[in-house]
């Protein structure tokens, strides 16, 4: 009897890590359609529900995001692709405020643009993938009575720490590479600093503005 | 272009030259790259952003109170009625500009949403062929002239009608023609209804101006660089080729951009020159180069 207890008592302590590793490698491989789906709807849930949020309490927004959202982002790459080639002309130190400050200005703007969010419905277009396919683009179509309905697409890389959005296409355009007209206009008038500044400044002059009202 | 593969076999010296020619012209592309602003396609940068200012003074004046005062006096299903309706009344042109594409069952399909949605929908006010499985189309004549090969040209702000391409500026009178708003003579009737359609296309995105305010650095480019986009965008309907770039690298080739850029700029230039703009542009070059 005491054999067969240390014999389940060695099972469970051994079958624990092994359970705990399982649901890692599970949420790391959610299906990237999946897992827009899951994020979205979560999202929404909450937004739909939540008084403050659509007051446009922000703070309370923004932890939101920072808590559903960002962790499914790869900010590094969104960085890259807005800054375009002068990416490779940036330091490492430099690379990393850029990304820092993107960062806080895509979340400040989204977060904004989710207390405005009301009556739309979403639609998830099927998806077509490869097993192999380590990029892909997931469908979603915003439809809002009255008018044509919207297309925002999330375009989502596989990374060791599961699928990662790096690109969101609203209305066939990508708000990413959108930015490289007026980040190049800063770079060349300033340096990779010279954004750098800009971008910081801008978001300054936001929370200031949030910290007002 | 097209005679180089001909010529290859003329003689290396002749080949050398035109290397060389080539090389010079390039270097002075990329120069002109480098000083030019933001976007080749956006040499009336100057008149463009203070029209941009001029029309964005106008939105804050008029439209987008208006705006705001007709989203909070109707209720939304109200507001959806009106939508709709619009939309019916705009539906033929949207066929026969499908019509001109090619796309026949897209046009027949147009025309079936007027039909169901003007009877069964009561005149439009409930969009009736939408779930009867008709889908809204988005097309006129600025994509149909797209979809014939008709380049895009400059970038221009218009007064009151905010951004277009050259080629959809010269379409806008147009589709105004073929739009049954603007086709009824009674003046102050059709006065009102194009004021109440501004004002409900207004309120659909009142939320809008303030991200772009605070997501972007420039508002001016950002909204150019995204109209140009959607543009391209719409007249593939729906499926430009879109590539991703790694930056990661350690070579600086970056040639895909500048060669994008490049693209973009000779399509300019031929657009220039199909509209007739041209031959006072080039009028320079045509004495050294008779053709």
């Amino acid at each position: 009897m005491k054999r067969f207890l240390s014999f389940v008592v060695l099972l469970f302590a051994m079958a624990a890590p092994l359970g705990a590793a399982l649901g890692a490698a599970d949420s790391a491989q959610t299906p990237p359609d999946v897992l827009v789906r899951d994020v979205t709807n979560d999202v929404l849930t909450i937004v739909r529900q939540d008084k403050a949020i659509q007051a446009g309490d922000t703070g309370r927004v923004l932890r939101l995001v920072e808590e559903r959202v960002l962790p499914h982002f790869n900010f590094r790459r969104m960085t890259m692709l807005a800054v375009g080639r002068d990416w490779r002309n940036a330091t490492p130190e430099q690379q990393g405020r850029l990304i820092e400050a993107f960062r806080t200005l895509l979340v400040r703007t989204y977060s904004n643009a989710l207390t405005q969010y009301r009556d739309q419905t979403i639609d998830f277009r099927p998806m077509r993938m490869a097993a192999a396919d380590t990029t892909v683009q997931v469908r979603t179509e915003v439809r809002q009575p009255g008018a044509q309905s919207i297309g925002i697409d999330y375009t989502l890389e596989k990374t060791d720490m599961g699928w990662k959005v790096f690109d969101v296409v609203v209305a066939g355009v990508s708000l990413v590479t959108n930015y490289r007209g007026s980040f190049g206009d800063e770079i060349r008038k300033g340096g990779v600093n010279g954004l750098i500044e800009s971008l910081e400044a801008k978001n300054r002059s936001l929370e200031s503005a949030q910290a007002v009202k | 272009m097209k005679t180089t593969g001909i010529q290859a076999s003329a003689g290396s010296r002749r080949g050398t030259v035109r290397a060389l020619v080539l090389a010079t012209a390039l270097l002075t592309l990329s120069a002109g790259c480098a000083t030019t602003a933001s976007n080749p396609q956006d040499p009336l940068e100057g008149y463009n952003r203070a029209m941009f200012s001029f029309n964005d003074g106008v939105d804050r004046a008029l439209i987008k109170p208006a705006a705001q005062a007709y989203e909070a006096v109707l209720p939304s299903p109200v507001r959806t009625g009106v939508g709709n309706v619009f939309g019916n009344i705009g539906d033929p042109w949207i066929g026969i500009n499908n019509l001109l594409q090619g796309k026949v069952a897209d046009a027949l399909s147009d025309l079936m949403r007027f039909l169901v949605n003007s009877t069964f929908g009561f005149a439009g006010i409930l969009d009736v062929a939408s779930e009867m499985g008709l889908p809204k189309h988005d097309e006129d004549l600025g994509q149909t002239l797209g979809s014939w090969g008709v380049g895009e040209g400059v970038y221009v702000v218009l007064p009151f009608f905010g951004p277009r391409t050259v080629r959809d500026a010269v379409a806008l009178p147009v589709d105004m023609m073929g739009d049954d708003v603007w086709g009824i003579t009674h003046i102050p009737t059709r006065n009102t209804l194009t004021a109440v359609r501004l004002v409900h296309a207004r309120s659909r995105v009142l939320g809008i101006d303030r991200t772009l305010e605070e997501g972007t650095l420039d508002k001016y480019s950002y909204v150019r660089d995204f109209y140009l986009e959607q543009r391209r965008y719409k007249v593939f309907d729906g499926n430009p080729p879109r590539v991703y770039e790694d930056f990661n690298g350690d070579e600086p080739s970056g040639s895909s951009l500048g060669r994008e850029i490049d693209a973009v700029a000779s399509s300019a230039v031929e657009d220039l020159e199909l509209l007739g703009v041209g031959e006072v542009v080039m009028l320079g070059d045509t004495k050294s180069h008779p053709n």
